[in-house]
């Protein structure tokens, strides 16, 4: 489904500050792949993302999704078959529209001219109901009006409205409240199990990571240091992932935010 | 009182025309278009010379391709050429003076005395009714009315939200496979076709263009009737707001004609808007810094207190 083939990136080249963020790195996920990634800060994985969504152009490499090169294409274009979510809840959706407004432009339906109707309302109302949050009754208020963990949820299902081909979520349920961050992430197993989307996920917590999905990734220093999938995942440990961590990175996990979790 | 009223009503409706167009690229689509005062005169210019040339209704959309124009250039120069909005704004304004000129061919000064506008149509066609002696009110208020129709409709297409959501969100207009740069230059360029629509209105209603003084410092006069209208009606539905425009710019233009009945000399009129706009933004800001600014005076005289005992 992706496939991506010795991509490099670095960030303020041939000066002081150069920092190459990836390093010849190459990666393949098969249709319906859910995927964690762990790693320090600063290893490369929101970079990863961003590589991919196409929020720069990366500087060798290729990138080609379900058969499509989309090593050059902008990232508006490359939204159209991936979806993504931040650590931030803000940042998925307007807060000066309302939830039907956010909705419309996340559905893509109809032309440039075409208004919300009525059966666009009824399915907007249908999907929201699916999240249990009581959004379905709110249609016409403003999205800055709604929590963290509403504004994820909310953004979660703009997101997937129509279903991407891959998912990128980094680190989404990072800044919600334990309770809430559940929720989110029910959410999200549902809605990549029902539609069975390609998914790579980051995460900080270790045992989700081991939890969630098929195949896990560890990032370090701009490259995939460990990468397990099948049998050898299903019977590892937290501590095992750990040991993994400092034979291949040569170092400590220095991820505060890991070892507490 | 009634004619200092009517004066108003009647610069209030045709400036509106631009606080609704402020209204879509200021509000909505969050870009500072100061193309605007280049972009009011060549509305001006436009529909002078199309109104002498003998077509007095055609000159209303000629000025309104013009504007479109000059929005399609100020809208690439930010999105295509990575020109600072602003700058591009002001880029447009003065490369648009020498425009204005040669669409007057050459002449800074163009006189319609006995032009025949759509505001000398509008008075024949209303003579001897009882509505004749508010016949250039009408007019106003029935392009005023047009527009705003046209703006709440157009605001509500998919194109309309994804222009709201690029000036609330552009992140999110990216990740709904929407262009935010081709948001931006459909939004200039409506946005700028009712500037040089309310120029070109303006000019016909003076009789009279004259490059260097009819554009200057619109812009900021749009911005503060905008934000007083802002203040009255800011929130609801999209009809509301943009009908908070126009009495924004009514009660400017109000305000503005009683200080001249109290002896305020006309010259003051730029100055007083440039207050308005000082103090309609600033005051947002300091109510902001409140909060702090009390408690740091609490602190400093409790501690006073502790040092007198």
């Amino acid at each position: 489904m992706l496939k991506l083939s010795h991509l490099s990136k670095a960030f303020n080249p041939g000066t002081v500050s150069e920092k190459k963020a990836l390093t010849d790195l190459s990666l393949h996920l098969a249709p319906g792949d859910f995927v964690t990634i762990i790693g320090s800060n600063g290893a490369g994985k929101s970079t990863l993302f961003n590589a991919i969504a196409g929020d720069f152009m990366t500087d060798q490499g290729s990138i080609v999704l379900d058969g499509r090169d989309i090593t050059f294409l902008p990232s508006y274009k490359r939204s159209k078959s991936i979806g993504r979510l931040f650590q931030d809840p803000m940042r998925g959706s307007a807060p000066h529209m309302t939830i039907e407004e956010n909705l419309s432009m996340a559905s893509g339906r109809g032309g440039w001219l075409s208004h919300i109707t009525r059966a666009d309302r009824a399915a907007f109302r249908e999907r929201l109901a699916l999240l249990d949050m009581g959004l379905e009754d709110r249609l016409r208020q403003p999205v800055g009006l709604l929590s963290g963990g509403q504004r994820q949820a909310l953004t979660l299902l703009m997101a997937t409205f129509c279903p991407p081909k891959l998912l990128l979520l980094d680190e989404h349920t990072a800044a919600l409240d334990p309770a809430t961050a559940e929720k989110v992430l029910e959410i999200t197993k549902n809605v990549v199990s029902e539609h069975k989307i390609t998914t790579l996920m980051v995460t900080h917590n270790m045992h989700q990571a081991l939890e969630l999905g098929n195949r896990t990734l560890m990032m370090d220093d701009g490259r995939i240091v460990l990468d397990v999938a099948g049998e050898t995942r299903r019977t590892m440990t937290v501590n095992d992932l750990l040991d993994q961590f400092h034979q291949r990175a040569g170092k400590a996990l220095d991820n505060d935010r890991i070892l507490l979790s | 009182m009634l004619t200092v009223a009517t004066t108003a009503l009647e610069l209030g409706l045709v400036y509106a025309l631009t606080v609704l167009a402020l209204f879509l690229s200021y509000s909505m689509l969050n870009v500072c278009d100061l193309s605007t005062d280049g972009c009011f005169t060549l509305g001006a210019a436009v529909g002078a010379v199309v109104a002498v040339s003998g077509h007095p209704s055609l000159s209303l959309p000629a000025a309104m391709g013009a504007g479109m124009l000059s929005g399609l250039v100020t809208a690439l120069l930010q999105t295509k050429m990575g020109i600072n909005s602003l700058l591009a704004g002001i880029i447009v304004s003065t490369g648009l003076y020498s425009v204005n000129m040669a669409v007057l061919d050459g002449s800074p000064l163009m006189n319609m005395n006995k032009t025949p506008t759509v505001f000398t149509a509008a008075r024949d066609f209303l003579a001897g009714t009882p509505l004749a002696p508010f016949s250039d009110i009408l007019v106003g208020a029935v392009a005023v009315a047009l527009v705003i129709v046209v703006l709440t409709l157009f605001l509500n297409t998919r194109l309309g939200l994804a222009i709201r959501a690029t000036g609330d969100n552009p992140d999110m207009v990216r990740s709904s496979s929407i262009n935010p740069s081709f948001t931006t230059i459909v939004g200039l360029c409506v946005s700028n076709a009712f500037t040089a629509l309310s120029g070109c209105l303006l000019g016909q209603m003076q009789k009279s263009v004259d490059v260097a003084s009819i554009g200057q410092g619109v812009v900021t006069i749009a911005l503060a009737s905008l934000l007083i209208g802002s203040t009255l009606l800011g929130r609801g539905p999209i009809a509301l707001r943009a009908f908070g425009m126009v009495v924004g710019s009514f009660l400017f233009r109000l305000v503005y004609a009683v200080a001249l009945r109290l002896h305020m000399p006309a010259f003051m009129l730029k100055l007083v808007s440039s207050v308005i706009v000082v103090l309609a933004l600033a005051i947002p800001y300091f109510k902001t810094r409140l909060p702090a600014l009390r408690r740091r005076l609490s602190y400093r005289s409790a501690a006073e207190e502790k040092e007198a005992v």
